[in-house]
């Protein structure tokens, strides 16, 4: 048992809205450098996904395209709509707001899938100048997005959740 | 609210959301959750310590082999090119991506790594019946810590996504330190639904007085 972070909102907060903030750039920015013989080409995490499609594979673009955008943007909007619910000390549908946080917490690192995709296709496709992959500068920041809302999610407080009907004790 | 609590011992805190719960003994093969927010508080496998200890021996050792050998090859072309865990990491090395590939060491290797040593670390003075020290509850604990950073599984669906995205460029063949590294994680899960965290803090504290 430890007692309850104060502070706790506040360090969800701020490691949430770091966690957008990252986002931004990590869609923006080419996730692969690909060249070969004769082009060259960047692709983003959308643009992946897109290619995957193309090639037929739409069972691994979905998991993709869950892993890297429906995990993290829905994790944007629950943790930042449990923050609410609980600074407004709501009462209601506390079970289902439990859920949606142990959902959040468990499903969150599932989003760093693409980063290791990356990483191994850059170490695996190494021919000189036949074709290489590298990595682009937005697996950075999509990395450092993930991280981010780990942490967010983990510095949320569950009980807090539970605290709304209760006095403070002080 | 005036009716007296039992003993301190025989409560049990949810780690979720602090209910307290009155500790029994579980009938084999159940499970106690708790009961506001449903999060598992006990299961009935106190004897497991001795199997989780070997099980997380097991996986230690299958992660040095998964780390040493080659991982995946790729001949295309006539090149031939050979990729082991580290060759992964160290794909982020350049420049502004260094700070990426400590961090994806660290969720794929070094973190399992230090989760199963400090659980064995842990767990070790206990099946052997001996007196242990403080330090044991600190290294259970930072095992507990460490749970959601430890991502080897996600690594292994990454590696599947990429060996698909790769198999129409060139030919891949799976290497000993996949099916390793496909074992750890299996281990790991195996692991995770056997342990019983009330049982072993029980076990823990009354070592200590």
């Amino acid at each position: 048992m430890v007692s309850r972070d104060e502070k706790s909102l506040q360090k969800v907060w701020a490691w949430l809205i770091a966690g957008m903030i990252a986002y931004i750039p990590a869609n923006i920015y080419p996730m692969l450098l690909t060249s070969t013989l004769i082009e060259r080409s960047e692709s983003t995490i959308v643009g992946g996904v897109i290619e995957l499609v193309q090639h037929g594979s739409i069972g691994i673009a979905a998991i993709v395209f869950i892993a890297s955008v429906i995990i993290p943007i829905g994790k944007f909007i629950a943790v930042g709509y449990l923050a609410i619910s609980v600074q407004r000390r709501s009462v209601a549908s506390r079970h289902a707001r439990h859920k949606a946080f142990e959902a959040v917490e468990f499903v969150g690192r599932w989003s760093m899938i693409d980063v290791f995709v990356v990483a191994i296709l850059s170490a695996l496709v190494q021919f000189d100048t036949i074709a290489t992959i590298n990595p682009g500068i937005a697996a950075v920041s999509f990395a450092l997005s993930v991280i981010f809302t780990m942490l967010a999610a983990q510095s949320f407080d569950a009980r807090l959740i539970w605290d709304a009907n209760r006095t403070p004790s002080l | 609210m005036t009716a007296p609590l039992p003993p301190l011992n025989d409560l049990v805190a949810c780690h979720q959301c602090d209910t307290l719960h009155a500790a029994t003994d579980l009938p084999p093969g159940t499970r106690a959750y708790c009961q506001r927010c449903g999060v598992l508080l006990m299961t009935s496998q106190p004897a497991a310590i001795a199997r989780i200890l070997s099980l997380a021996l097991t996986a230690f050792i299958m992660l040095l082999a998964a780390i040493s050998f080659p991982f995946l090859t790729l001949d295309a072309g006539g090149f031939h090119n050979a990729t082991s865990v580290i060759d992964a990491i160290m794909a982020f090395n350049d420049g502004l991506a260094l700070p990426l590939a400590i961090a994806v060491g660290c969720f794929i290797v070094v973190i399992p790594l230090m989760r199963l040593g400090a659980l064995i670390f842990a767990l070790g003075p206990l099946v052997r019946e001996q007196p242990g020290d403080a330090r044991a509850r600190i290294a259970f604990g930072i095992a507990e810590r460490l749970r959601p950073w430890s991502m080897a599984e996600i690594f292994i669906v990454g590696v599947t996504v990429a060996l698909i995205k790769v198999s129409g460029l060139a030919a891949v063949t799976i290497g000993p330190a996949f099916w390793a590294f496909t074992g750890v994680v299996l281990i790991t899960v195996l692991k995770d639904t056997m342990i019983c965290r009330y049982s072993i803090w029980e076990a823990l504290d009354h070592r200590n007085t």
